[in-house]
This record gives C-alpha cells, structure tokens and sequence, in this order.
C-alpha cells in the first residue's frame, strides 16, 4: 500500500490507532512519539491482556495447586512458549525471563563469565556497545583480570571487520549488538557468530534493538546467547529474555539464589531446579510475562517481516526528506542506506545542543532523546558529546517525520 | 505547558553565545568536574581562592544552553567574594529553584540579580540538573580548595 508516496507493506495510519498513547494529545496537539528505541508504546491488546489477568486470573505461579493458580502458571508458561517460538529455540528451557535484556548480559557475565573466564582471558566486545553490554565485563575485568578487546567502526559506520580474525584470536567471548541504539547500524549478525565459533569464542547477541523489528531466528544466527527486552517490542517493562543454547545453560551455575530456582534445600547446601527455573529466583514479573506473551501474538499477526519492510521505508523516506530539506544543517550519524540500519536516527542540527533541541521539539509535542543515548564510549568515538535521536516504530507515518522536520525548523528560530 | 520563552530568556541565551569567563587556570588553582549523567554534558570549574577569596574562577566542557549560561553567570556572580558569601549566594540560588532543603539558611536579602533569569527552570524540572551542574561543581572546588 502507499502512505504519502511510500510504498509499505503495513499500513500504519491503521496499526497506530492500537496505541492510545501514540494517538493521543497534549495540550490539544497531537504527540509524535519517536522515541522507540528507547521504549516502545503498547497496544490496547497488551493493556488488555495485563488487566483482565490482574482482574480474572492473578495468582501465584509454580507452587500451588489450586486451579486458580494452576491457569496463571499455564498463562505465563503459554507466554514462555510464544516467546520461544517468536525467535525459533529449539525448546521453552531456552527461554529464561529476566527483568531486561541489561539484566540478561549481567547474567550472563556474572555466572557463566566466573564460571569461564579467569585472569588473562578475553573479551572482545565492540565500539557500538549500549553500556549494558560493556559494564558487566568492565566489572569482571575489575574482578578477574580479564581482557577486553574492541572491534573499531568505520567510517561509514560499520563495524571494522578487517581486524576481527586478529582480535578474535585467543578469545574466549565474542559480545555484540545486533543493531546499535546510537548509529541504527544493523550488524552482520550471522557472520560474526560464525567469526567467533571459528575462533572458539562464546557469540553472545544483544539483540535489544533488533527483535522488536525484525524476524528474528535464534537457531539461523548461530548464536550461543542472546537477550532482548519486553519494553522495546510493544510489551510491559519489567520484563525480559535471555535465550541461551540449552547445554550452556545447564553447565552454568545460577545466578540468583532464592525460592523457584532451587529443587532441593538443606541446612548444608541446596540442589538447583531445571531450566529454566534455575534462572528465575523468587516471583516473577507474572502479569509483565503475560504481557509480553500478548505483545508477541500482536507482532505475530502484525508480521516481522512487514515491521522491518515499513521500518526500510521510514528510513528511506526520513534520510531523503531530512537531508533535501535541511542539507549540511543535519548530520545524520548512521550509515544512508536504508537496507543497512534500522529506522533510529541520532543527529545534530545546526550547532543546537541536543538537550535544547529536544526541548524545543517537545513544544511540538515531538518526542526524542537527547543525549549519550547510554553509549559514552561511542559517542566519544564518533566525536560528539550528546546526540538527538528520533526512532520509528511501526506505528510512525511519514507524518509522523514531517512534524519532526517542521519542529526542527521552529528551534532555528531561538537558537 | 509552560512557555518555552519562560526557560530561554535573552539574558540566559546571551550567556549561552557568548559565554564569560570560559577558559582554564593553571594549578595551584583547583579544578572539579562535573557530570550530567542524563544528557553527557560535562563541565569543569576551576577556582583560585586565597586568603578566604575567590580571586578567579573559570569554566570549561561542553553542555546545554542551561548548563552553559548557568555557569557562566555564576563565574561573574561569585568571583571577588569570599567564600562564607560565595556558599551563601549558592544556597540562594538553589532555593530559587526550590533544591534548598533548609529554607531558614537562606538569606533572602541576597540579590541574585541576572540570574533569577534561571527561575523559569523551575518549569522544566527536567533541566534543573543542567542549571545547578556547574553551582554544585563549584561546591565541590570551594570543598577542595579549603580543605
């Protein structure tokens, strides 16, 4: 179908009419949410389905035998087997839920990297990491020893591939995002887990950016783990996933101690549950896990492949129509090719310090990010101190870009 | 909503452009640094106190209009006072944007002058933390350098 001149495949006028936040206003002007990349807005079928299981269902999960608590356990697992079918693992033991994706690569670091890792060993990691996947092996290194290595960008804003042999070699994990929250770049996922299997490094995929807005199959990367957050794919915050290859998980010592993730407790010592119980101590985010089963069938009937069909045209449509209007005035930091990046675009426009330009856009009701976008070690790299950035949804319209661009022009006129 | 023109006054933007008293001081003057973790701006306050005064002060880093313009007047503000009037005039300006946990410390009679301009930040609880970095990176030089 086309909306305004853009060819789509998902029709967004229609699918934004889901989101009672998208669609509504402040002060009588309508809101231009273009801040997905950082959390996404949430359609009425998983605000729907969290009340009427808080209203009808709630209980607890996995210890008691009463029917009512019998159906919420069935709710949550049935949540953890879409899950686990959305991005194609092999089984539901895979599939361990954890409070975000930044909680998933602690686990990760803390339990299989003290398991692993000792002094010496390495990590390579690259310069477009969010700082949840640098943090966590900072404070092994701090703890172990160990050494972590960078894989440098581009000038294009690639990662730079020619060195990977060298920096893979010796290393024991290979640590990277799908898609940087910063640049928008969308990385050669399959290809660098093959690097690092070559290598007889750990693939570990921070696909925070990339599952909400693409198919995403689990098995087909090669990947040994990966993680993503409910909040960022039209889900409750609160909640997120760890997918890791079941073998690993059942070698890995567990993370949090405490009530669910134990099968056995004695004055001397205790026995772990199975997966993926082992990683999920104490009561979980039951109605969030509910939640996120909703926003799954909602992407599903939606299509992934559509999403990221609509997301290559945004971003066709926001890269030519943001350089014709403004030209040298915005710097677009991310690669131009709309095949190549995600539709989250950072940039800086006219010398505005990015805090007032967002300041100025939200008098438009224009809603983005300003500053180091929880990426400092990039954004050193790239040379600047805080960046704006707006991302798209499939519930943005080109309208939705034009109202930004107007926006833009209106904080000439302060600054 | 309140007016975007209540946070951007012309004095605010004229400091913002043409920002006083930026630059360094060699040591023995003191230097602090400052971070706003929300927006990565940083900003670097370096003060020559002696004989209980603060003899000169400069600013460096990067940050927003708020964060710039703020510091900025606050160098003018502060250099030439001694360090008892200095701590005063911050818990002045901090109560002006109702930060001050301790209302009765606060002499009313100070005259913040150019920089009630910045009342209007108080609109934006958001920015608040732009507008007080380079005041609380001061503190932390006056600390240093009296210590």
């Amino acid at each position: 179908m086309t909306v305004a001149g853009v060819n789509t495949v998902l029709d967004a006028a229609v699918i934004r009419r889901e989101f009672p936040v998208v669609t509504s206003e402040i002060n009588g002007k309508p809101i231009v949410y273009l801040d997905s990349a950082n959390t996404s807005q949430k359609p009425n079928v998983v605000i729907d389905a969290m009340t009427t299981f808080m209203r009808e269902s709630y209980a607890p999960i996995n210890r008691s035998a009463y029917t009512l608590a019998a159906s919420a356990t069935e709710k949550y697992e049935g949540a953890r087997a879409a899950v686990a079918k959305f991005i194609n693992a092999n089984s539901t033991n895979e599939i361990v839920f954890t409070k975000n994706a930044t909680e998933a690569l602690n686990l990760i670091a803390y339990s299989w990297g003290r398991a692993n890792l000792q002094r010496g060993d390495v990590v390579v990691l690259t310069h477009m990491e969010h700082h949840a996947n640098i943090v966590p092996w900072q404070m092994l290194q701090q703890e172990r020893g160990i050494e972590l290595r960078w894989v440098p960008l581009t000038s294009d804003f690639q990662l730079d591939l020619s060195s990977l042999p060298t920096l893979l070699t010796g290393a024991k994990v290979f640590s990277f995002t799908a898609m940087s929250n910063v640049l928008g770049t969308i990385n050669p996922v399959e290809k660098l887990c093959a690097a690092a299997r070559a290598a007889g490094a750990l693939a570990i995929v921070d696909a925070c950016q990339s599952v909400p807005h693409s198919p995403t199959d689990v098995r087909a990367l090669g990947a040994d783990f990966a993680m993503f957050s409910s909040h960022k794919m039209c889900g409750p915050s609160g909640v997120g996933v760890l997918w890791g290859r079941e073998e690993l998980l059942e070698a890995m010592p567990p993370f949090m101690g405490g009530g669910n993730m134990i099968s056995e407790v004695r004055l001397d010592g205790f026995k772990c549950a199975e997966l993926p119980a082992k990683f999920e101590a104490g009561t979980p985010p039951i109605t969030e896990v509910v939640g996120l089963g909703a926003a799954v069938e909602f992407l599903n009937g939606v299509g992934m492949a559509n999403i990221r069909q609509h997301e290559i045209a945004m971003s066709s449509y926001a890269l030519e129509m943001l350089t014709s209007r403004f030209g040298d005035d915005i710097t677009i930091h991310g690669p131009r090719n709309p095949e190549l990046r995600g539709a989250t675009f950072s940039f800086a426009f006219r010398g505005i310090h990015p805090h007032d330009l967002s300041q100025v856009l939200d008098q438009s009701n224009v809603c983005v990010r300003a500053g180091h976008h929880c990426a400092k070690p990039l954004m050193k790299i790239i040379g600047a101190n805080a960046t704006a950035r707006a991302s798209f949804y499939l519930y943005n319209t080109t309208a939705d870009a034009d109202r930004l661009a107007d926006a833009l022009d209106s904080a000439s006129d302060i600054f | 909503m309140p007016g975007i023109e209540d946070l951007y006054r012309e004095i605010i933007l004229d400091h913002y452009r043409t920002p006083r008293n930026r630059g360094e001081l060699a040591p023995p003057a003191v230097c602090t640094e400052g971070n706003n973790p929300l927006c990565g701006d940083d900003i670097r306050v370096y003060l020559d106190v002696a004989d209980g005064v603060v003899r000169d002060v400069k600013f460096s880093g990067q940050g927003c209009s708020i964060s710039q313009s703020s510091t900025s007047m606050m160098t003018v503000a502060v250099k030439g006072k001694t360090i008892e009037e200095v701590r005063a005039f911050v818990r002045r300006f901090k109560h002006m944007l109702t930060l001050s946990e301790d209302g009765e410390s606060v002499d009313q009679s100070i005259n913040l002058g150019d920089i009630e301009a910045l009342q209007g930040v108080v609109k934006f609880p958001v920015r608040i933390k732009c507008a007080t970095l380079g005041w609380n990176t001061l503190l932390e030089g006056l600390d240093e350098a009296t210590k």
